[in-house]
């Protein structure tokens, strides 16, 4: 122990206590920082790298998922559109036959009560017609025949007759 | 490419520096008894002086001494002392080796000389140190010594090689994301730091505070460890100062991040008795403020020297057992040994940076934590 | 002398600790090879505070 305190210098302990603060110093300046730095980064840099290409698989996967999703609810809206499609054709149709049975029915009814009017006016004017055709004959008749009495008579019966075949 | 550049020159400047100053140095012949370091090793005394010579540290730069001629391969330091009359500043190499007190510089009238890898002041008046019987210098003192000693220049030497290194990582990193070349190295000592020692025992949430001081303390004291390693023959992590300026920092770091929790849990433990809380906060402040920082700075302190004192050791086998086995047998026992023991402090080297740096993480984790629970 | 006795003391506790941690540690790391870096660890962190009080008590009698 003596021999030790005696080896130990006072001095070489105060040149190591300088040198080896200065030399951390400058150490740290100029190599440990950028060294655990650079190494930080780098090693930041592989993780991000790795966690970025995790990302893009599951991104890729949950593309793929959506994709087939997409497909899905395509192919089923295809399936509802022509079935809706053919649901409004077979609407279409039949609102087209109902229409078109009313409207003939209608038309139909019409004509109907067209033609029932018509054969009134006609027959009023026929009657009219025949009533003055009648008045005509009549009279010539009234006038010829009325020359003599038997004529008359023979007249009346004839056209009575004929009246009553009307 | 700058880096590159600059790595080169500065290979060059320091290759060119030892070898001038060892052609300067080398012409003083060297007629100077020497305890140590010097003279031609060779009997277990002068290997035993020779080794805690080395583990010592030094005011020169010695690689190793040409015995034929006597004369030093090394390069001197600048010396740095704080002296009764100021601040005076020398090479150690107006020392010419000596390392017993023979020589001695005078100064302005400042008289110094150096005992043991020790610089001292001599009394005024005295021209000669005077020893008593075990050793002691009797009319001199220690002076505070703000040398560029041995260890000073690994440490710097130090801080050069992880500025260069991890300057050149960062900047790799505005090139692109992946470094290259050396840094490739680096980079997973880094991210070993950090996801083994600091996230697991501070948290998630706090340890990026701390980073900075436990990568620096990791590098730092990896690097000074293999450098002990080489030929070089640095011993600064052996250096009992320097593993206390450590322990040290990471005693002000703990202390001074601590949270309510942690004081509360330390100065008033809940759940105990009121009558044991004043003791058990006597000990665990003991625990926190002397225990931990010791057994850290021993720890590694005693760690280091031991690996050199035995690697020391084994490489003298070669003379220690060189008249009972023959120089053949003893030198490869030695090599055999010595290389088995340095594969095993190259992974002691590493295993206390990581253990320095897993401790003070461990106890910067228990001051900044948050209980939740009462 | 007194201190070569007591530093052997130290070294044989030392080692019977260390045995004792490491003994367990291939044992549990045997039983579940999967936690064998933090069984390490753990063990690494037990051996190096065992250390500490060794040298401790190596370096207060020396």
């Amino acid at each position: 122990m003596d021999q030790l305190l005696n080896d130990f210098s006072p001095g070489l302990f105060f040149m190591q206590a300088i040198l080896l603060l200065i030399l951390i110093v400058l150490m740290k300046k100029f190599a440990w920082k950028p060294i655990l730095e650079a190494l930080q980064t780098r090693e930041d840099g592989i993780k991000d790298a790795l966690d970025a290409a995790q990302n893009a698989k599951l991104e890729l996967e949950n593309l793929q998922a959506d994709n087939e999703k997409l497909l899905q609810e395509a192919r089923m809206e295809r399936e509802t559109l022509l079935k809706d499609a053919r649901d409004i054709k077979a609407k279409m149709i039949e609102e087209a036959k109902d229409e078109a049975e009313t409207q003939a029915n209608k038309m139909i009814e019409q004509a109907q009560v067209a033609i029932e009017s018509e054969k009134k006016s006609a027959m009023v004017e026929l009657k009219k017609q025949v009533a003055d055709l009648s008045l005509e004959i009549a009279e010539k008749v009234v006038r010829t025949e009325l020359s003599s009495k038997d004529k008359q008579l023979e007249l009346v019966e004839t056209m009575l007759a004929e009246k009553s075949l009307n | 490419m700058l880096v590159k550049q600059t790595t080169k020159i500065i290979a060059i400047l320091v290759f060119l520096m030892t070898s001038v100053s060892a052609f300067a140095i080398s012409g003083v012949p060297d007629d100077q008894h020497q305890e140590g370091g010097g003279d031609k090793v060779d009997t277990p005394e002068e290997i035993k002086a020779y080794i805690s010579h080395h583990l010592k540290d030094s005011h020169d730069f010695h690689l190793y001494t040409n015995h034929e001629t006597g004369t030093h391969v090394g390069f001197p330091l600048p010396v740095i002392v704080w002296t009764s009359e100021g601040l005076k500043t020398f090479m150690s190499s107006e020392f010419h080796h000596d390392d017993n007190g023979q020589v001695i510089v005078n100064k302005d009238g400042v008289q110094l000389t150096k005992i043991h890898s020790k610089i001292y002041e001599l009394a005024p008046g005295a021209d000669a140190v005077v020893f008593d019987d075990h050793h002691h210098a009797e009319n001199a003192h220690k002076v505070l010594d703000f040398s560029i000693t041995k260890s000073v220049f690994g440490m710097l030497l130090t801080g050069i090689l992880m500025l260069l290194g991890f300057v050149a990582l960062a900047k790799g990193y505005k090139k692109g994301a992946i470094p290259t070349g050396f840094s490739r190295v680096l980079e997973p000592l880094v991210i070993y730091v950090r996801d083994e020692i600091a996230r697991p025992n501070i948290g998630e949430k706090k340890y990026k505070k701390f980073m900075s001081f436990l990568l620096t303390v990791f590098f730092f004291i990896w690097i000074l460890n293999l450098l002990g390693l080489t030929p070089l023959g640095f011993n600064v992590t052996g250096q009992i100062a320097v593993t206390t300026c450590l322990a040290i920092f990471t005693v002000v770091i703990y202390l001074f991040s601590g949270t309510k929790d942690f004081w509360g849990h330390t100065l008033w433990m809940p759940g105990v008795p009121y009558i044991l809380r004043p003791i058990l906060a006597v000990i665990e402040l003991i625990g926190f403020v002397v225990i931990k920082p010791f057994s850290l700075l021993v720890r590694l302190f005693a760690n280091i020297t031991a690996g050199h004192f035995v690697v020391m050791t084994l490489i003298a086998l070669m003379i220690t057992m060189k008249e009972a086995f023959g120089p053949a047998v003893s030198t490869g026992m030695s090599l055999v040994l010595s290389l088995f023991i340095m594969v095993i402090e190259i992974l002691v080297a590493f295993l206390q940076a990581f253990i320095f740096t897993m401790l003070s993480s461990l106890f910067i984790g228990m001051a900044v934590e948050e209980h939740d629970h009462h | 002398m007194y201190n070569l006795i007591g530093a052997g003391l130290i070294v044989i506790g030392a080692g019977i600790g260390l045995g004792q941690i490491g003994g367990k540690a291939m044992e549990s790391i045997a039983r579940q090879p999967e936690a064998a870096g933090k069984i390490q660890t753990a063990m690494i962190i037990i051996g190096a505070l065992l250390e500490g009080l060794a040298f401790g008590a190596l370096i207060l009698g020396k």
